[in-house]
């Protein structure tokens, strides 16, 4: 398979160009590579499809999704009341309990309180696998991808607000704007009770103000730091005052609101949330600082510093953030712009970036047919990769790139592929029944002409080129060899085999 | 990608002859890679300890603690005769009952929580330096945090142990790996947890991490125990071509420490520490720590943290608990080095990445803040304060004004007890404290 692997004579010249990639130019490695970073990767027969598709036809296959029919949520999918405000009447009760010593009552409702934690914390474990579930079953893979960017873009953890539906009705908003109008999303993440109570703007009032999520929005979700000055911090502070929730949903007290004139990056007046996110949207660092977010999730690991960026990438991000002002923030366009670039697909690119957990893990079931066997197992995996969903680390999101790689997470990520490959486990005996059937996986194992009795060499060679997207010497030998010692090389067991070796390489890290 | 960086493939070569070397060794039936043995001299007894070789400071190891949120310093080294901070703490701050009152003629008392440390400080085995921090101080976690780990005001670069064994293998060129003189042999650092944090990270070294020794080593040879070789010969093979700085190079490098550090490791930690620790998760890194200096692994920094000092609201209760887990595990480990006998070669040093403002908030909690305490501990420290504890009334915008630089105790630790030049791993000279005695 040529193109994928990268030698040092092809790097001295990077594409920068945005212009579309010339159909001659898409094959196997350029579909597959699309798929890999626009959704969770392909399986053979999906890669060759969207080849012979040609870029045009395959990016909008992926970024048009609504025209894709898919399962909505039933309305009461999770439990919206098992955290909930203590009703007037409740409220009364512990008063009065206090005032009267009744110890027998505040113990009843601190054991209702740890109860209703308890399954909270349970249903945010539901809703961890069902989410995870989700990207691996989608026929809208992009659609989940871009989920998962702005869960990172606005990170908010549950360990630090314990209401699992808050967590699950944020996740539904990045959903429906996903690749809408990154406006609608700063608009939508200020009256969102989850990020309102992770940065405390609950607590946010006029006579004491909460600088916690003024000073986010500004360096995390949209400026970036060196971009407003703490004076902005503090206006911004008072612009969001009275902006908190009841219950499910945001509401605005005004009574808690700063009605004073602000100073915001240069806008003056007696601004509110609303004006502070007009006043970030008008800064010249707004534009730059999203695509350079979305250049690190979709292109390469890049420090999100955007003054830090250098040569191609300093190109790239630029053309793509004057894109993103003449469009008003609409980020459709500018995605299907990037996903159809020729700098999209160079040989610098393709095959360079470290996948996520989510990346190694959803897409791994979905291009190798893995069976997803047990979620819970599979959750817990990913936590220890560095990524629980619905709990990042901090509201940084995750770092990405080089940080999720270390020696811990190394063996991690190769023993969840020797997980759902085989049922093994590091450090458990029980063995869970191998139902993964690989025979069929790859173009030789289907094709009539060869009697379903390809040659060894070719078919571990297919499996490397799916997998790895290149074929490293001595390794279609080595894993023939290998396939040989436990079956023959094209039984399931044999080909389980050749997998669990190909995912155990380092290559496999990358996408 | 940048080839300009490493003309002449030092990476590569180094790592060849690296893998090699242990496979030489392993062969020769040490059990022990080379990568984490030094010398066949050093070879230690791991049956009976370590015993100590007074003024070699090779053995030195040092502990480093990350207390990870924003430890509120002033609720920890509680400056209780000062009016001011019971003015700005009417609900926070903490009552006289509940005060470790170490001096009556020091005007600082210890949370009540922290009885461990307090014994420490009694035995002189606990040094406390008031009022570490660095000028214009950042309010950030993430920006603070990596500014404490890279020893830059900037935040940026790799971190200060990195670029130190970065030195030790390559000489000095703050953030660079120049070439190897073959005068030290390479001893990535230890890190328990699932990151690897920036302040072990190095441009020629990156440190081993690892969360739990159960899912330390490779699975498939459950599947079938014959194709192991095969998972070596295809990661060796792929290395082969890889000497540059992109991701494909890092990702071999990394596969090559888990496995190389994989069997010692699990090994070392199998073994019941000779103390009991407690329960915490704090607790059981030291624990794990210590089995690892036990077992003779000539690792010398090992690195753990806590989390959880991100108290914006409702501190009181949660801050008590933190700082007894952090005290307990501290004075456990202390027992554990002791009982080894590897007391007078291991010292810690705990930090955090900022402190919390003077006056609480709101919300019954405390906002991000400036300059804290650090402490270290062990029999190689000079027991008691250091430097001058912050004003309470002299502020900068409601902050303390920090009285010690993060960098001069680097720079001693560095100097006195890593037997480094400071100043060229640092890149300028920082004053030293007196904190340690050696």
């Amino acid at each position: 398979m040529p193109g994928a692997h990268i030698n040092s004579t092809q790097l001295s010249r990077i594409e920068t160009s945005l212009l579309p990639i010339r159909e001659k130019d898409f094959g196997y490695p350029q579909a597959r590579h699309l798929l890999l970073r626009a959704g969770f990767g392909g399986t053979d027969e999906q890669i060759r499809t969207l080849a012979r598709w040609g870029p045009k036809a395959a990016v909008d296959h992926l970024l048009d999704y609504t025209d894709i029919p898919a399962q909505a949520d039933p309305p009461d999918a999770f439990d919206s009341n098992i955290i909930r405000p203590r009703s007037q009447a409740e409220q009364r009760e512990i008063r009065r309990a206090r005032q009267n010593g009744d110890e027998d009552t505040l113990a009843r409702f601190r054991t209702m309180r740890q109860q209703a934690q308890r399954a909270d914390r349970n249903q945010m474990r539901q809703i961890q696998r069902w989410w995870i579930t989700r990207m691996i079953q989608t026929p809208r893979p992009f659609e989940e991808k871009m989920t998962l960017f702005w869960h990172g873009h606005f990170a908010t953890s549950y360990r630090t607000i314990e209401d699992s539906y808050h967590m699950y009705a944020q996740n539904r908003m990045f959903r429906h704007y996903a690749i809408g109008n990154f406006a609608d999303l700063l608009r939508g993440i200020i009256r969102d009770p989850a990020m309102l109570r992770y940065l405390n703007n609950n607590q946010n009032r006029k006579s004491s103000p909460n600088e916690n999520l003024a000073r986010e929005l500004m360096e995390l979700f949209s400026l970036g730091e060196g971009n407003y000055t703490e004076r902005d911090i503090k206006d911004g502070a008072k612009a969001l005052t009275g902006f908190t929730y009841q219950d499910d949903a945001f509401f605005y007290n005004k009574n808690n609101h700063d009605n004073t004139i602000k100073h915001i990056l240069g806008v003056t007046g007696n601004l509110d949330a609303d004006g502070f996110v007009n006043a970030i949207l008008r800064s010249q660092a707004c534009a730059p600082f999203i695509c350079a977010k979305l250049y690190k999730f979709f292109v390469a690991d890049i420090p999100t510093d955007v003054k830090a960026l250098k040569g191609p990438t300093r190109t790239v991000v630029r053309k793509m953030s004057i894109m993103l002002q003449q469009h008003h923030y609409e980020l459709k366009p500018i995605l299907r712009r990037l996903f159809l670039s020729r700098h999209f697909y160079d040989p610098s690119v393709m095959g360079t970036k470290i996948k996520s957990p989510a990346e190694l893990v959803v897409g791994s079931i979905r291009s190798l047919n893995a069976p997803p066997r047990n979620m819970s197992i599979i959750a817990d995996a990913m936590d220890k990769m560095g990524q629980s969903v619905f709990m990042p680390p901090s509201v940084k999101g995750w770092d990405g790139g080089r940080s999720w790689i270390n020696t811990s997470t190394l063996f991690v990520r190769q023993n969840t592929l020797v997980y759902l490959l085989t049922g093994r486990q590091a450090n458990r005996n029980f063995v869970e029944r191998t139902n993964y059937d690989p025979t069929g996986l790859v173009a030789s194992m289907n094709d009539p002409r060869l009697d379903r009795n390809p040659p060894s060499e070719l078919i571990a060679n297919e499996l490397l080129d799916l997998a790895l997207g290149h074929r490293p010497a001595g390794a279609a030998q080595s894993l023939v060899e290998a396939a040989h010692k436990v079956d023959q090389p094209n039984t399931a067991k044999g080909i389980t085999t050749m997998l669990t070796l190909i995912t155990s390489m380092p290559e496999y890290q990358l996408c | 990608m940048n080839l300009h960086n490493d003309p002449d493939g030092v990476h590569a070569y180094t790592r060849r002859a690296f893998l090699q070397s242990s496979t030489i060794l392993a062969s020769a039936a040490f059990t022990v890679p080379a990568f984490i043995q030094s010398s066949a001299f050093a070879f230690p007894k791991p049956e009976t300890g370590l015993a100590s070789i007074p003024g070699v400071n090779e053995d030195n190891i040092l502990i480093i603690i990350q207390l990870s949120g924003g430890n509120d310093g002033l609720n920890t080294v509680i400056p209780y005769r000062d009016d001011t901070y019971h003015r700005l703490r009417p609900t926070l701050a903490v009552n006289v009952d509940n005060l470790l009152i170490l001096d009556k003629k020091i005007d600082l008392a210890l949370n009540g929580a922290m009885t461990g440390i307090r014994e420490l400080f009694d035995q002189g085995q606990c040094a406390i330096i008031q009022g570490v921090g660095y000028p214009n101080p950042n309010r950030s976690h993430f920006t603070s945090t990596d500014i404490w780990h890279t020893a830059e005001i900037s935040g940026t670069g790799d971190g200060w142990i990195g670029r130190y064994i970065d030195a030790q293998c390559c000489g000095y060129d703050k953030g660079q790996s120049g070439q190897p003189d073959g005068s030290h042999t390479l001893e990535p650092p230890i890190a328990i947890g699932r990151e690897a944090p920036l302040a072990l990270s190095g441009r020629h070294m990156m440190p081993v991490a690892f969360e739990s020794p159960g899912l330390f080593e490779w699975a498939g040879g459950k599947f079938s125990k014959e194709i192991i070789e095969h998972h070596q010969q295809l990661t060796d093979m792929s290395h082969e071509h890889a000497n540059d700085d992109s991701n494909h190079n890092f990702l071999m490098r990394t596969a090559m420490d888990a496995r190389v550090s994989s069997a010692t490791i699990r090994k070392a930690v199998a073994a019941k520490p000779l103390v009991q620790y407690p329960g915490s998760s704090l607790a059981k890194q030291l624990s794990m720590i210590g089995s690892m200096i036990r077992a003779g692994m000539k690792t010398r920094v090992y690195y753990a943290s806590l989390g959880g000092f991100d108290t914006h609201a409702n501190q009181a209760g949660g801050h008590t608990r933190l700082l007894r887990q952090f005290s307990d595990a501290i004075a456990a480990f202390q027992k554990d080095m002791t009982a080894q006998g590897n007391a007078d070669r291991v010292t810690t040093m705990c930090f955090s990445e900022f402190g919390r403002r003077v006056g609480q908030n709101a919300s019954n909690g405390t906002d991000h803040g400036t300059a804290a305490p650090v402490f270290m501990f062990g029999p190689k420290v000079q027991g008691g304060f250091h430097s001058r504890h912050p004003s309470l009334t002299n502020l900068d915008n409601g902050d303390l004004k920090y009285t010690a630089d993060f960098r001069s105790v680097y720079a001693e630790v560095l100097d006195k007890w890593m037997s480094a030049k400071s100043r060229n791993v640092l890149g300028a000279s920082f004053k030293h404290l007196r904190v340690l005695n050696v």
